[in-house]
C-alpha cells in the first residue's frame, strides 16, 4: 500500500510538470466552463438555479477522462517507447502495483478537478451543488476514474508509437465527446447517433454526473445503469490490459 | 561460486539463430566483458540473463535462479543498465533515483548513490536537461540504488566521445571496489581490455575466444608486418627478402622480425635506396579482435 501511494505521488508530480497533460486536463476544462457561460449565458432558470449548473457535469466528464484515459494512454505509451517501463520491469516492484498506482493517480486527479471545477463554478457563476447528489457524485468519480484509467491502459496496446499516441487517443475520444452529452446536451440528435453514444462509456459518465448535479432532485440520485455500463467497460479493459500490456519498446 | 552460469544457450528467431550454443561463467566479484561486433548476439544473451527474453534452449543460472522463472525478490539483487532507456524527463535526477529506490526493500541511500556516480551537483536538475554523459551516470545510479550484487551493463559507452568514455570507465572501475559482479557488453576491444578481468569474444552467436587480454593476444599468432613505400625508378629488393607489393606500398609479413628487418635495411644501404614510411607493426589487440570475429578477412580481401 505504501509502495502504491508513493508511486502515485510521483505520478502526480510528473503530471504536474508535464505542460501538455496539465493543459488538457486542468486548464482546458476550466476554459470550456468560462466559454460556455459567456456564450450561452448564465441566466437564472429557476429561483436559485443558474444555467452554469448544467454545463458543469459535461465539463467534469471531460476532465475525468483527460485525467485518466487520455493521460494514461499517452504517458504510458511514451514511457514504454522510451524504455522507462522496461527499466521498471527490471526492478522488484510488482507489475500490478505500478499499474494500479497510475490508476490511483488518475483518481486523485479526478477528485482534485471535481473540487476545482465545483469551486470555480460556485464562486464565479453561482453553481449550486445539491447535497442529495454528493454520494452519487463520489461513486461516479470512483467508478469513472478507475474504468477510464483501464480504458487508457488498454489503448496503449494498440498504439504503435509515441508520435501516434495523442492522435489515436484524440481520434477515439473527441468524436465521442460530441455524441455523449459532454458539450451538447439535449439537442435533437438522430437516433442512430444516440445509439452509438449509448454503446460507449463516455455518455454514461456524463449522464451519471448530470444526475448527480441535478439541482431539482428531491431524493438522492442513483444512476446504477450508467455505473454498470462504465464498470463493464472498465473491467473488460482491465482484462485486456493484464493480457496485452507491453513493457518494452515496439521499435 | 558462479554469479552467472550459462550452458548451451540457444536463441532462435524463426530460421535465424541469434545465439548458438553459448557457455558462459562469471565468478562472484569479477568484471567480465562480453565482446563482439554489432549483431553478434550480445544483447540477446544479456537480455536473457536479465529475464527480459525467453530462451529457446540451454541452462541459465543467474545468482542461483533461472531468470525466466525467478521470483521478484531476485530482482532485488540485480542491477541493470539498459542500452536505450531514458529517465522520466519531468523528474530531477535526485527524484528519479529516489523513485527507483522506492522499488527496493533495502536500497542504497539515494544521495550517496548520486555521489558515487558523480552526479551530486546535478541532483536538482531535470533529467531532460542532463548532458549525454550525465544521463548515463544517472542510468548507472538507477541501476545501483537497489544495492545489487550483480550489475549488467549493455554497451555502456557506445556513442560517447573519448572524455565521456574515460569518465564512464572510472565509474565502472569504482564498481569493482564495491565488490559487485559486473557483466558488460561492448564492441570496443580497448574497453574490454581496460575494464575487464576476463574477456569473452562472441561472433555470429558463437563464442570464438575467451581469456584475459594477454591470453587472447597469444591465441592468435598474428604475424608482424614490416611496411614501407618503395621509391619509383629505384631497384626493387630481391625476392629472397619475402616481400610483396600492396596497393599502398610494400610489406614483409614475418614471425622473425629482427633478421627480416636487418636483411631489408642491409640491402637498402648497399643499393643506396631509401625506405620511406618504414614501419614495423606488432599486431594490436584490436587486430586480434578483428581476426577473431572475422572482420579482418574482409579487410584483407579488400586490399
Amino acid at each position: 500500500m505504501t509502495a502504491l501511494l508513493r508511486q502515485a505521488n510521483f505520478d502526480l508530480l510528473i503530471f504536474r510538470r508535464n505542460p501538455a497533460a496539465t493543459f488538457f486536463t486542468v486548464i482546458l476544462p476550466i476554459i470550456f466552463l468560462l466559454l460556455f457561460t459567456s456564450i450561452f449565458g448564465n441566466q437564472e432558470i429557476e429561483p436559485g438555479v443558474r444555467a452554469a449548473t448544467f454545463y458543469v457535469p459535461g465539463i467534469l466528464a471531460l476532465a475525468i477522462i483527460s485525467a485518466t484515459g487520455v493521460n494514461l494512454a499517452i504517458t504510458m505509451t511514451t514511457r514504454r517507447e522510451r524504455g522507462v517501463l522496461k527499466r521498471v520491469r527490471g526492478t522488484p516492484i510488482p507489475a500490478w502495483v505500478f499499474i494500479a498506482s497510475q490508476a490511483l493517480a488518475g483518481f486523485m486527479l479526478s477528485i482534485i478537478m471535481t473540487v476545482l471545477i465545483v469551486l470555480i463554478g460556485r464562486v464565479l457563476f453561482d453553481v449550486s451543488l445539491n447535497a442529495n447528489g454528493i454520494p452519487s457524485l463520489v461513486i461516479t468519480l470512483f467508478i469513472g476514474a478507475f474504468s477510464f484509467a483501464a480504458i487508457g491502459l488498454a489503448l496503449t496496446s494498440i498504439i504503435p508509437s509515441e508520435d501516434a499516441a495523442p492522435a489515436v487517443t484524440n481520434a477515439i475520444f473527441l468524436p465521442l465527446y460530441f455524441i455523449s452529452d459532454v458539450f451538447i446536451v439535449g439537442a435533437d440528435t438522430p437516433t442512430f447517433i444516440q445509439r452509438i453514444g449509448d454503446f460507449f462509456p463516455v455518455k454514461h459518465l456524463s449522464n451519471a454526473l448530470q444526475e448527480s448535479f441535478d439541482p431539482f432532485a428531491v431524493s438522492a440520485p442513483f444512476p446504477w445503469q450508467n455505473w454498470i455500463v462504465i464498470a463493464v467497460w472498465g473491467a473488460v479493459c482491465a482484462v485486456i490490459t493484464l493480457r496485452t500490456f507491453r513493457w518494452t519498446p515496439r521499435r | 561460486m558462479n554469479a552467472i552460469s550459462v550452458e548451451g544457450l540457444v536463441m532462435r528467431y524463426g530460421d535465424f539463430t541469434a545465439v548458438d550454443g553459448v557457455d558462459l561463467h562469471v565468478d562472484e566479484g569479477e568484471i567480465l566483458a562480453f565482446l563482439g561486433p554489432n549483431g553478434a548476439g550480445k544483447t540477446t544473451t544479456i537480455e536473457i540473463l536479465e529475464g527480459f527474453r525467453q530462451r529457446t534452449s540451454g541452462q541459465v543460472s543467474v545468482l542461483g535462479e533461472d531468470p525466466a522463472s525467478a521470483p521478484l525478490s531476485w530482482r532485488e539483487r540485480v542491477g541493470i543498465v539498459l542500452q536505450e532507456s531514458e529517465p522520466v524527463p519531468e523528474l530531477t535526477a535526485g527524484e528519479a533515483v529516489r523513485m527507483q529506490a522506492g522499488y527496493y526493500a533495502n536500497p542504497r541511500n539515494p544521495e550517496e548513490t548520486l555521489e558515487l556516480v558523480g552526479l551530486s551537483d546535478s541532483a536538482d536538475t531535470r533529467t531532460r536537461k542532463l548532458s549525454g554523459g550525465q544521463k548515463r551516470r544517472l542510468d548507472l545510479a538507477l541501476a545501483l540504488v537497489g544495492n545489487p550484487s550483480l550489475v549488467f551493463l549493455d554497451e555502456p559507452t557506445t556513442g560517447f566521445d573519448p572524455s565521456a568514455r574515460r569518465e564512464s570507465w572510472e565509474m565502472i572501475e569504482a564498481l569493482r571496489e564495491l565488490g559487485s559482479t559486473v557483466l558488460l557488453t561492448t564492441h570496443y576491444m580497448d574497453e574490454a581490455e581496460h575494464l575487464a578481468d576476463r574477456i569473452v569474444v562472441i561472433a555470429n552467436g558463437k563464442i570464438v575466444a575467451r581469456g584475459t587480454a594477454n591470453e587472447l593476444a597469444e591465441q592468435v599468432k598474428a604475424t608482424t608486418r614490416i611496411t614501407w613505400t618503395p621509391q619509383t625508378d629505384f631497384p626493387e629488393p630481391p625476392e629472397s627478402l619475402g616481400w610483396q607489393k600492396t596497393q599502398t606500398g610494400a610489406v614483409i609479413a614475418t614471425d622473425d622480425v629482427v633478421p627480416a628487418l636487418s636483411a631489408l635495411t642491409s640491402w637498402a644501404m648497399e643499393a643506396g635506396v631509401d625506405l620511406p614510411d618504414l614501419n614495423v607493426a606488432r599486431p594490436t589487440l584490436e587486430d586480434v579482435y578483428l581476426t577473431l570475429t572475422g572482420v579482418d578477412e574482409q579487410r584483407v580481401e579488400e586490399q
